[in-house]
């Protein structure tokens, strides 16, 4: 069901300050989404100072300050720090966005951080993306194919064909994206959202895969496609600079083909 | 495993985009448009029924009718030209985002161009609107 309004136990209360009293330096503020699932509390914005002469400048190395010098309780997702592991995309100064690579000097005024948005919050910083991961797995995103490969090598493409999935096989599946998208909010159960379908894409194109047809069959559903709007949240987000909106349009252009 | 007690993350503070905002116009547009395809039925079979039917038609010539009259043009025109937008991204066109930016202000300027048209021609139009 579309859930215009937050619900009650989700609305979002002001929180604790903590300020940088000894700093010296530039100061920066940030204000941090916190939902602690041991209280019965709701969600609150919580507020901290990071003196910037002794942080990092990415977003995701003040967190990781408030963590280590301020308020260990605080939790996010993060591994890489290098923008190819996807774990820390979260909400920053209102659209989504790997921490890692979010400078905090491109934000004008306080830094606004929130987990990724209309997704379950488990604690802090960290949704429950199990939705999204199931629908990943539903379009099969491996290799399917009848014919056995050759004996005695790989299973070979030209470079065009290898060209045309360079693009969709970098995407990180970090969900920016699918959670930008104002389709995906609406109807998250049934639309399978920007990241997905461009993962559709990369095996609809692979000049290997062999089963086109099944996936073409797959998507043909009043939701689990046709529900972009070419709304471009979604490419606007994507912290790889990916196009998740032509795939999909790509994928609406192969459902009309076969029909000929 | 779920919680059925987890909180929804917020989404209203979602920056607004160009392109999300012209999105969400061209919905509000055709929602516009079909309701005032009624009214202009309603013309139609008013148009049947003779001139003197046509007298309750001068609610139209209230100030609210005219905000009513430029809000539905207006509709129109844009509702037209981002469709056309439309048609091109249907045809695997104009995606990237800098494309998308250039055509969301060329369908603003365009429908803005077509809407003052329209209104000066209307205007223009012996016996037409003072």
């Amino acid at each position: 069901m579309v859930q215009l309004t937050l619900p009650a136990n989700s609305k979002v209360r002001k929180g604790e300050t903590h300020t940088a009293a000894d700093a010296v330096g530039d100061v920066r503020r940030l204000l941090v989404y916190r939902y602690d699932p041991d209280k019965q509390d709701n969600p609150r914005m919580d507020s901290y100072e990071v003196d910037m002469d002794s942080c990092g400048p990415m977003v995701l190395d003040a967190l990781i300050k408030i963590k280590n010098e301020i308020d260990p309780s605080l939790s996010f997702r993060r591994s890489c720090r290098e923008g190819i592991c996807g774990s820390c995309a979260m909400n920053i100064d209102g659209t989504n966005d790997l921490a890692c690579m979010r400078a905090i000097d491109d934000v004008k005024g306080d830094i606004k951080v929130y987990p990724l948005p209309h997704l379950p919050v488990i604690k802090d910083l960290v949704p429950d993306m199990s939705n999204f991961y199931a629908q990943y797995a539903l379009i099969k995103p491996w290799l399917q194919s009848s014919t056995p490969p050759p004996p005695d090598r790989e299973r070979l493409q030209s470079k065009e064909d290898q060209e045309k999935i360079d693009e969709p096989a970098a995407c990180i599946l970090c969900a920016c994206c699918s959670t930008a998208c104002p389709s995906y909010w609406w109807n998250d159960e049934r639309f399978l959202g920007p990241a997905t379908l461009l993962q559709a894409y990369r095996w609809l194109v692979d000049s290997r895969d062999e089963a086109t047809g099944e996936r073409l069959d797959q998507l043909e559903d009043p939701f689990r496609l046709y529900r972009c709007h070419t709304i471009m949240n979604c490419t606007n987000t994507c912290p790889k600079g990916l196009n998740p909106a032509r795939a999909i349009a790509e994928i609406k252009k192969m459902m009309l083909e076969r029909q000929h | 495993m779920a919680n059925d007690n987890r909180p929804l993350s917020p989404f209203h503070h979602y920056k607004p985009q160009l392109t999300s905002l012209l999105s969400f116009a061209h919905r509000l547009s055709g929602i516009a448009l079909s309701v005032s395809a009624a009214g202009l039925v309603y013309w139609l079979v008013l148009l049947a029924d003779g001139p003197q039917a046509l007298e309750s038609l001068e609610i139209l010539a209230t100030v609210p009718g005219q905000i009513v009259l430029a809000g539905v043009t207006l509709a129109f025109f844009y509702h037209l030209n981002n469709g056309i937008r439309h048609l091109f991204w249907d045809m695997g066109m104009g995606f990237e985002i800098g494309r998308t930016y250039l055509t969301g202000w060329l369908v603003l300027a365009a429908t803005l161009l077509m809407w003052i048209a329209f209104w000066a021609a209307v205007t223009d139009l012996p016996g037409g609107l003072p």
